[in-house]
Formats: structure tokens, C-alpha cells, sequence
């Protein structure tokens, strides 16, 4: 029977009660969320907290996908099932249901929040290479107040984000552009499961050209945005060649490992593929206006 | 030890428990309510699945203390004052199960899909597919699992009582 280490239980009823027991609670006190990725890991003892800060009833306080003027905000504990649902997030960011579509089953996105999502900091997981391809800002809060991080800075390393102890991811903005479209694209080897590899991609196009790129190779090693694709990209004209080139180079600079869900190779290779993909979605939705 | 009230089947139970007390744990062994499956601990098989305020979630990765303050329904609640609810009909109907483990969690995600729109008749064998994506049949009965929630959609007001 897998149940977690014993820990003692606080409830907390508003986001300023939350940072008060972080605050008070300390190092050894970690925020459940949805549960979907904090309960698995304190069940193998990948984590240990002393304290659970059980955030369940800021779900409606944190639950909301908003345009407000020239950014989308969405709230830290909306919910899976509702960034798939979002039309707003389907018209503007379509990455966003194309990841949701993929991540684990109904059942789970039912509970599981994108702040707990982007909080565990799996390499593998899928909204955070979304939030890097978007460019979102990831708003922190504590009681000394507010700062916002992009995903370069946000993600410190596998399962470590810059969030301090005192914190809590409270929203995510994601900017609008004119002319802006994104993708995400993803192999894993059966419904629901984690990627072998995925790619998510965002590209601005102006005047035939490409304004703005960022590619996010997912489960393959990659820094957190792809440089060497981006170089590839910004510039030029949004044609497959460009696309295929500047996968070609991201996946070239990533280090993917060899495991149970595919050799170091085919990872490599699925990423470039999956990256020349994503980009050309990107663009066919630009070029005919149409989301998805 | 947290003392949690959980409303379960529209009855608030009251009960002292670790806080690590896992949902799944709390409805089969703190109230025998033994109808709720306790399978893969992974939230990988569904057969823990109960409604937590109307929609599917696994028990196995919810803590009892979290349900508290959320409506919770299990698979002993579908019937009421020993009238079937059509979802079980339907199983009965369409040899929904074989060896019955994931027969709770899918019926209960049926009735929470039936329950998610207006013309449930409306509902196309992929939406039904879909919503029961996250719940593993090991007999592989897909596709009587899907008839038989589809069964449920287009009875909705059938009634058998139980037999006395």
C-alpha cells in the first residue's frame, strides 16, 4: 500500500492565510494543490514534507483564465480540465489545448492545477515548456509581496524552481501579440503518459518574416528555451526549410538520456521532428487566422 | 490525527484520521463503504473513481481532509431507496463487466457524462470513449463498457427497483 510519510495537516482558507503558514511554517512546509504530483511523490518518499499547506479551497480565489488588455492571466490553481475548455486560451494561445489534450486523462485534469504543474518542475512536463514557448510570466507572491519570473529564471533545475519557501505561485500571465501563433506537439507511448519527447514552439511573423521564436524541447535535456533554435529562426522567412533547420539545430544541442521510453537517438530524433512540426503549425495558424 | 467531516452519498460523516489518510482509504476502511476499488495507488487505473462535487477524481491521490467541504458520491449512491440508477441498468443490460474492478469507477464517470450535458442521446461513442480514458478495464470490455453507458444515455428514466 502506497500512502505518504506522516506530516501535520493546515488548511488554508485565502492566499494571504497560505503565506502566513509558509511564513510561519518555514523550509519544511510544502502547498498541495491539486495533489496530482505532490501525493505520488510523498508516496515513494521522493518528498517528505513536515507540513502539507492544503491550498483545495483557493481553488475558486485562483481559478480563472482572464484577458485583461494585452496579456492573458490565469489563475495558479485553474484547473487542467479548464485550460482545455478555456475558447479564450484555444483562440489566443492554442498551446494550451494542444498540451492539455495530451496531459494524463480526463479524470486527472479534473484535479490537477497549472501552478502545481509548473511548481513540480518535471523536465517533463508538459505546461511548463508551454508557459517557456509563450512567454508567460510566472507571478510569485509572498507576504512582502509580488514578482513575476519567466521560465529561464523560474525553473532552477529538475523538480527546483525559484520559488522560496515563503512564496506561491499565484497566476500566470501569458503576453498577446498581433501575428503571434503557437503549437505543441508530443510523442509518448501511450494516451496519458509522460513524453519520450515534445516540443512546444511560438513564432511571431512580420512582414514575411520572423519576428520572434521560441522553441521548448521537452524530456530531451534542452536548456529551457532552445537558442540554437531560436538563432535559426529570427529573421528569416517562415518556410518548412527554415522550420526544419532550426529543429534540426535544437535538437542537435539538447542531451537526452537513454531509458525505458526510448534511446538518447530516438529522442533526439523525435524532438527535431516534433519541433519542425510545432513550428509549422504555428505558422499555418497565423497564416489562416484560424486557431486550431 | 485531523478530525475531517466528509459528505458522502449526502450524509456528513465525521471521523478522526491521520492527515495522510488517503480518500480511497477513508470511504473503504474508516466507513466500509467497500463498493469504491482500491487499485494501482499510482492514479493510473481508475478504479478508485469517485464524484467529488459531481465530477470523476481518483481517491487514491486525494487526501480524506481535502474532501472535506466537497460533496462526494460513490458507487453506493447511485441507487437510491433501492431503485437502480439507469448507468447500472445499462451495465446490467449490456454485460458492462466481467470481473467487476473497474465497474464502480466507470459507472460512476458515465453518470457524471450523462449528467455533464443537456441531450446525453447526443453523446458520440468517442466522447464516451474519452471520458473513460483514465480507467483501465484489464478484461479489455471496452467496447460493452461503452454501450452500456451509452444504454444509460438513451434510457434516462429508466427505473428497477431491486428485488425485495
Amino acid at each position: 500500500m502506497q500512502v505518504p510519510a506522516p506530516f501535520e495537516y493546515e488548511r488554508a482558507e485565502s492566499v494571504d492565510h497560505a503565506l502566513q503558514l509558509l511564513a510561519q511554517l518555514g523550509p519544511e512546509a510544502r502547498i498541495l494543490a491539486g495533489g496530482y504530483s505532490l501525493l505520488p511523490m510523498m508516496k515513494l518518499r521522493l518528498a517528505t514534507p513536515k507540513w502539507v499547506v492544503d491550498i483545495d479551497p483557493l481553488a475558486a480565489e485562483l481559478g480563472y483564465v482572464e484577458e485583461d488588455g494585452d496579456a492573458i492571466r490565469i489563475g495558479a490553481m485553474t484547473r487542467h480540465r479548464d485550460l482545455l475548455d478555456s475558447e479564450l486560451l484555444a483562440e489566443r494561445a492554442p498551446i494550451f489545448r494542444d498540451a492539455e489534450r495530451e496531459i494524463a486523462d480526463p479524470v486527472v485534469r479534473n484535479r490537477g492545477t497549472i501552478g502545481g504543474a509548473l511548481c513540480q518542475a518535471d523536465p517533463s512536463e508538459d505546461l511548463s515548456a508551454v508557459c517557456t514557448a509563450v512567454g508567460a510570466e510566472i507571478v510569485i507572491r509572498s507576504l512582502d509581496g509580488e514578482r513575476a519570473l519567466h521560465m529561464e529564471d523560474f525553473y532552477v533545475g529538475p523538480y527546483r524552481t525559484a520559488v522560496a519557501d515563503d512564496e506561491m505561485v499565484v497566476e500566470i500571465r501569458v503576453p498577446l501579440h498581433d501575428r503571434t501563433s503557437s503549437a505543441y506537439e508530443k510523442v509518448n507511448r501511450r494516451v496519458g503518459d509522460w513524453a519520450v519527447a515534445a516540443a512546444g514552439a511560438a513564432l511571431t511573423i512580420e512582414d514575411g518574416a520572423i519576428a520572434d521564436a521560441a522553441v521548448a524541447l521537452v524530456a530531451v535535456g534542452s536548456e529551457v528555451t532552445s537558442t540554437a533554435a531560436r538563432e535559426a529562426l529570427i529573421g528569416r522567412p517562415p518556410t518548412e526549410e527554415v522550420f526544419e533547420g532550426a529543429a534540426a539545430a535544437g535538437a542537435a544541442a539538447c542531451t537526452p538520456i537513454s531509458d525505458q521510453r526510448g534511446s538518447a537517438e530516438y529522442k533526439r530524433h523525435a524532438a527535431g521532428v516534433l519541433a519542425a512540426r510545432a513550428l509549422s503549425r504555428a505558422a499555418e495558424r497565423i497564416a489562416t487566422g484560424v486557431a486550431w | 490525527m485531523v478530525k475531517v467531516t466528509v459528505n458522502v452519498n449526502g450524509v456528513d460523516h465525521t471521523r478522526e484520521v491521520e492527515p495522510r489518510t488517503l480518500l480511497v482509504h477513508f470511504l473503504r476502511d474508516d466507513l466500509g463503504l467497500t463498493g469504491t476499488h482500491w487499485g494501482c495507488d499510482t492514479s493510473n487505473c481508475g478504479a478508485c473513481v469517485v464524484l467529488m462535487d459531481g465530477e470523476p477524481a481518483k481517491s487514491c491521490t486525494v487526501l480524506a481532509a481535502t474532501a472535506a467541504g466537497h460533496e462526494i458520491r460513490t458507487v453506493e449512491g447511485l441507487e437510491v431507496d433501492g431503485v437502480l440508477d439507469p448507468i447500472q441498468r445499462g451495465f446490467t443490460e449490456e454485460h458492462g463487466l466481467q470481473c467487476g474492478f473497474c465497474t464502480a469507477g466507470m459507472m460512476l464517470t458515465g453518470r457524471a457524462l450523462l449528467d455533464s450535458v443537456d441531450d446525453p442521446t447526443s453523446l458520440t461513442d468517442e466522447e464516451i470513449r474519452d471520458a473513460i480514458s483514465g480507467q483501465i478495464c484489464r478484461c479489455t470490455g471496452y467496447a460493452t463498457i461503452v454501450r452500456s453507458i451509452r444504454w444509460a444515455a438513451e434510457h434516462a428514466n429508466a427505473k428497477e427497483e431491486l428485488p425485495a
